[in-house]
């Protein structure tokens, strides 16, 4: 019964979430972080272009080269995930499938940066 | 919700042509989009060759002559004719603005008017405000205090005054509203930068006792953090004010309470 609903019941409907703020700001920080951290893992990676496992496990088990490597994947996939959950609330309809999306990439990103980590300590670790 | 094509119904076809006068030398096409919520068709869009000679020299001029001499049928919503009343907002040359305020000349080839993108349609060229008028009853767009009532005026210094300057101004022709993708596809929950530069009027307003509260209300996902600063809105401010400036503001004071 929509048209019995009044115009400014219709506008105000749930009311605010006091909420927004912080996915804002992360999304922020992340982008800001990644600026130095991609410079990082571009320059990184060249600096290991054509390296055998053996040498490439040797440079990623720098602590440096390490830490700024979980640093990156944690940015990337935290940026990634909350980027990606903006354009599912903007173009994605029903609500339904925007809900079960939204859960997919949070559990997918979480997965594949955990897994991302844990290879980087195995690699840095083992050698 | 985006949509990438119109629905069936609102898909506009080729309407009628009128003819100029015969004799009339100084002669400029306009096309016009037209919809009768009585014919059950769908929308056209209708060719007028308007003389020039003799009229003023905005695009309202134009449609008021079209109106009193070649078809009075066409309606669009028109008051002040000087750009403070609003009403004659459409989307003129492909950007939303006050037909009172848009010279012809600036327009190369025809020119092409439509209603304010994404908004239902009454009739030709008036579109349905009914939402974006409760959005801005919703922010409570008046001031708001708890101290006693003074004798007299509440005062301001001439400083606080100035923060208001950039947002007075806006007369709710919706022009940036409606230009606004974000807005076009969550309207239903997104307040658009027209609502939230009259909420950032209020926020600012120093002799205002509800900033809090004002800012408790804005902080959502949706009604305020949709915006992602497409700029579409001052781009197409016919008043010249800067609704994403006033946006990233709001922004900026939810942050100093909140980090």
């Amino acid at each position: 019964m929509a048209k019995m609903r009044s115009d400014l019941m219709t506008a105000r409907a749930l009311g605010s979430a006091r909420d927004g703020f912080h996915h804002w700001w992360i999304e922020r920080l992340s982008a800001i972080a990644l600026v130095p951290l991609t410079l990082w893992f571009a320059c990184g990676i060249v600096s290991v272009a054509g390296a055998d496992y053996a040498e490439f496990a040797a440079w990623l088990g720098k602590p440096w080269n390490a830490g700024l490597m979980i640093c990156f994947i944690s940015a990337a996939f935290l940026h990634g995930k909350m980027g990606m959950e903006v354009i599912i609330e903007d173009y994605l309809e029903p609500r339904s499938v925007q809900l079960a999306v939204k859960v997919f990439v949070n559990l997918m990103a979480f997965a594949l940066g955990i897994v991302s980590v844990v290879s980087v300590l195995i690699v840095a670790l083992r050698g | 919700m985006v949509q990438f094509a119109l629905p069936r119904n609102s898909r506009v076809k080729p309407g009628k042509t009128h003819k100029a006068p015969a004799g009339a030398k100084n002669v400029k096409e306009f096309h016009i989009y037209r919809y009768d919520p009585d014919k059950k068709s769908n929308p056209t869009l209708d060719i007028f060759e308007v003389d020039l000679d003799g009229i003023g020299p905005m695009v309202l001029d134009a449609l008021i002559k079209i109106k009193d001499e070649m078809d009075p049928t066409l309606t669009f919503r028109r008051s002040c004719r000087e750009g403070i009343c609003g009403s004659c907002a459409m989307c003129i040359d492909g950007l939303n603005t006050l037909s009172c305020l848009k010279p012809i000349a600036d327009i190369k080839g025809p020119v092409k008017i439509y209603p304010l993108p994404h908004l239902e349609v009454v009739k030709d060229l008036v579109p349905d405000l009914t939402h974006l008028y409760a959005q801005y009853r919703a922010i409570e767009p008046w001031m708001k205090t708890s101290s006693a009532m003074p004798k007299r005026e509440r005062l301001q210094s001439p400083e606080d005054r100035d923060k208001l300057d950039g947002l007075w101004e806006c007369i709710l022709c919706f022009c940036c509203a409606t230009s606004c993708p974000s807005y076009w596809w969550n309207s239903h929950r997104y307040l658009g930068p027209a609502i939230l530069l009259q909420a950032a009027r209020w926020v600012h307003d120093s002799r205002d006792e509800a900033l809090g509260e004002r800012l408790d209300d804005l902080e959502d996902p949706f009604k305020l953090y949709r915006c992602h600063t497409i700029l579409n809105c001052t781009k197409a401010c016919p008043k010249g004010l800067n609704p994403a400036k006033a946006i990233a503001d709001l922004k900026i004071l939810v942050m100093e309470r909140a980090y």
